[in-house]
């Protein structure tokens, strides 16, 4: 394979990058700004009969996403791509493969909400990604690239780490990155050992082997409390691994960090950036990684001033709150509806911090 | 001393949770030893529903998935698409089935999905305690419509054997009972015919079972059989609805 360059697509390199990555299976329902994902691996399933590929169009989300923990209790790759309408569907399903821990993965192409909202770009869903979008006390790894570079990537290792853990993951998109065209080298395709049974509990026929049960119904309080505290065993391991960001500027003492995640953080480093041509002091952290969220970049940074910048009404601001000592000097700047701020306007913002 | 009758070799021998006289464990068991006759342990994937069946999956020694309320064949579609060969059972109930999952059900027989579904029709909620189904007969009483279903608030009880029949999909539909021994023979049949088929590679195999929730129904075990017979056959009538069988040998016949 090539290590040149492409000019493609957000989500048409996404659903590619999945592809080289040994997902064969998608199942989804067509929902704006996510449908080039389908429309891709039906053509692929078309054209290119050697990928062997399984796409069907499912009838709803809930379907969709059901039909992915299906394929994943059998051991295959599968994965779906959706927005919030339709994650909010899938959310049952969620909460289901999180307790039977089926390592599906969903790619959430956010766009404004509440309700129908509209199809630009946004991150309004932020709670619902970070917080288990579901019923009950449960969590999915959920990673933001900010490039399409970094999109497939992460693409491909989201399936490594939903095996990894025997947990969901979602890549977290929006609008904004699905719809991008920018170069990308796309990534080869992995060698991909067939998932060990065993680990997996996968349900194939019970052939030399003791019968695999997955179930997520509750045996009574004392099973269902010990089954409870092993799912938050297995959070803590997450939580203890995954953490990841990104930092620019940060090891320059700076006097302001803005916090910012996805496609949009590279508007927001634009205005970082043209905030310290101005003479301020500025850095800025990128968290990749949004649950968990990498507390670990606050470290040692109390004192400073925070200016988070999110495309909703301030919710990633919480979590900054609660990685901070001094949350009084967490202040933030959001846009809601799709609008996108210019460069311009972020640098304004970070203009009306007051240093202390 | 020759063995004129044991249990399935399948069978745990787990107690299952079932009251007396519920048509569940008569079906769990004709399940079991169209597996063990087939000789498909080894591919063979059942997917229960949520309702009363749901809390015996140690009963049975084969690998099993507990689905999410009504959406079995949904995540029965996964699962076949993913490995085509193995048997797959979707178990459904009439709340789980026609209620909570009737859009996973129809579009999977709209698409043809290649697993058998076994759909248990009591005419009533049994695990929550009586409350009524899509099929709940007109007049027929539950907690959630004292006196008896009316036509105003809850429409009529729908025949989902004849409904899957109407589409493409769906090679074999057939109802069948379990109230008296010539009925579970003939259920049996049904359940043997669905595998086989599936095994074949066709279309979407599908039986209903009209069975017995004595606690639901507030009756006796011994009522709970005649009342099949007095009250539900009439709506639910038993027998085949579709059987692409024929079609599909004149298929063979002419390939050959
Ligand atoms: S409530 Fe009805 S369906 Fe449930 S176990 Fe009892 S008799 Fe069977």
């Amino acid at each position: 394979m090539s290590k040149e360059a492409v000019f493609m697509q957000g989500n048409q390199a996404m659903a590619e990058a999945a592809i080289r990555g040994g997902c064969k299976m998608f199942f989804g329902y067509p929902i704006t700004p996510s449908s080039e994902v389908p429309e891709y691996y039906a053509r692929v399933m078309v054209e290119r009969p050697e990928e062997n590929i399984t796409y069907i169009q499912a009838e709803t989300e809930c379907s969709a996403f059901n039909m992915i923990a299906g394929a994943a209790a059998a051991g295959h790759r599968s994965m779906t791509a959706t927005a919030g309408p339709g994650f909010s569907l899938g959310q049952e399903a969620m909460s289901y493969m999180s307790a039977a821990g089926l390592p599906g993965v969903v790619v959430q192409i956010m766009r404004p909400g509440p309700a129908d909202g509209e199809i630009l770009p946004a991150q309004g869903d932020y709670f619902q990604i970070t917080r288990g979008g579901g019923h009950g006390d449960y969590y999915t790894l959920a990673l933001a690239p900010w490039s399409i570079q970094e999109l497939v990537e992460i693409m491909q290792e989201s399936f490594v780490l939903a095996e990894k853990y025997n947990n969901p993951v979602v890549v977290v998109s929006d609008a904004m990155l699905a719809k991008l065209r920018e170069s990308v080298v796309l990534p080869d395709y992995t060698d991909n050992e067939a998932a060990p049974e065993e680990k997996h509990n996968t349900l194939t026929g019970a052939k030399g082997r003791k019968r695999h049960l997955i179930t997520t119904c509750g045996f009574g309080a004392v099973q269902w409390n010990q089954f409870n505290n092993d799912l938050q065993k297995k959070y803590a391991e997450i939580a203890a691994n995954e953490k990841r960001y990104e930092s620019y500027f940060m090891d320059e003492d700076p006097d302001i960090v803005v916090v910012a995640f996805g496609a949009y953080s590279r508007v927001c480093l634009s205005g970082v950036k043209m905030a310290r041509e101005a003479g301020l002091k500025v850095g800025m952290i990128r968290p990749i990684s949004l649950w968990p969220f990498p507390d670990n970049a606050f470290e040692g940074l109390d004192g400073k001033q925070f200016l988070v910048c999110e495309l909703n009404a301030g919710q990633m601001v919480q979590d900054v709150k609660l990685s901070v000592k001094n949350k009084d000097d967490v202040h933030f700047f959001g846009m809601l509806g799709g609008i996108v701020p210019t460069p311009k306007e972020i640098c304004a913002e970070i203009q009306k911090v007051e240093v202390k | 001393m020759k063995v004129v009758y044991e249990a399935p070799k399948i069978n745990t021998g787990v107690p299952t949770t079932y009251c007396g006289g519920c048509g569940h464990g008569i079906i769990n068991r004709l399940i079991a030893e169209v597996i063990d006759e087939m000789e498909l342990k080894e591919k063979a994937v059942l997917l229960w529903p949520i309702g009363c069946s749901c809390v015996n999956v140690n009963t049975m020694d084969i690998d099993q998935l507990c689905c999410l309320h009504g959406r079995g064949p949904a995540s029965g579609t996964g699962m076949k698409r993913a490995n085509p060969d193995n048997l797959v059972i979707v178990y459904q109930g009439d709340g789980d089935m026609v209620s909570e999952g009737m859009a996973e059900i129809m579009h999977a027989a709209i698409r043809g999905e290649k697993f058998t579904v076994i759909f248990v029709n009591n005419a009533i909620y049994g695990m929550t305690g009586a409350q009524m189904a899509p099929t709940t007969l007109l007049g027929q009483n539950a907690s959630t419509a004292p006196g008896g279903r009316q036509v105003i608030n809850s429409g009529y009880p729908v025949k989902m054997a004849e409904l899957l029949a109407e589409l493409p999909g769906t090679v074999y539909s057939e109802r069948v009972t379990v109230n008296t021994p010539a009925n579970i023979i003939k259920a049996k049949k049904a359940i043997k015919k669905a595998f086989e088929l599936q095994m074949k590679g066709e279309g979407m195999t599908f039986v209903e079972v009209l069975s017995m929730c004595p606690t639901g129904w507030s009756m006796s075990p011994v009522k709970a059989c005649e009342w099949v017979d007095t009250n539900m056959t009439e709506i639910f009538p038993l027998g085949v609805v579709k059987d692409e069988t024929e079609g599909l040998k004149q298929q063979e016949e002419a390939a050959k």
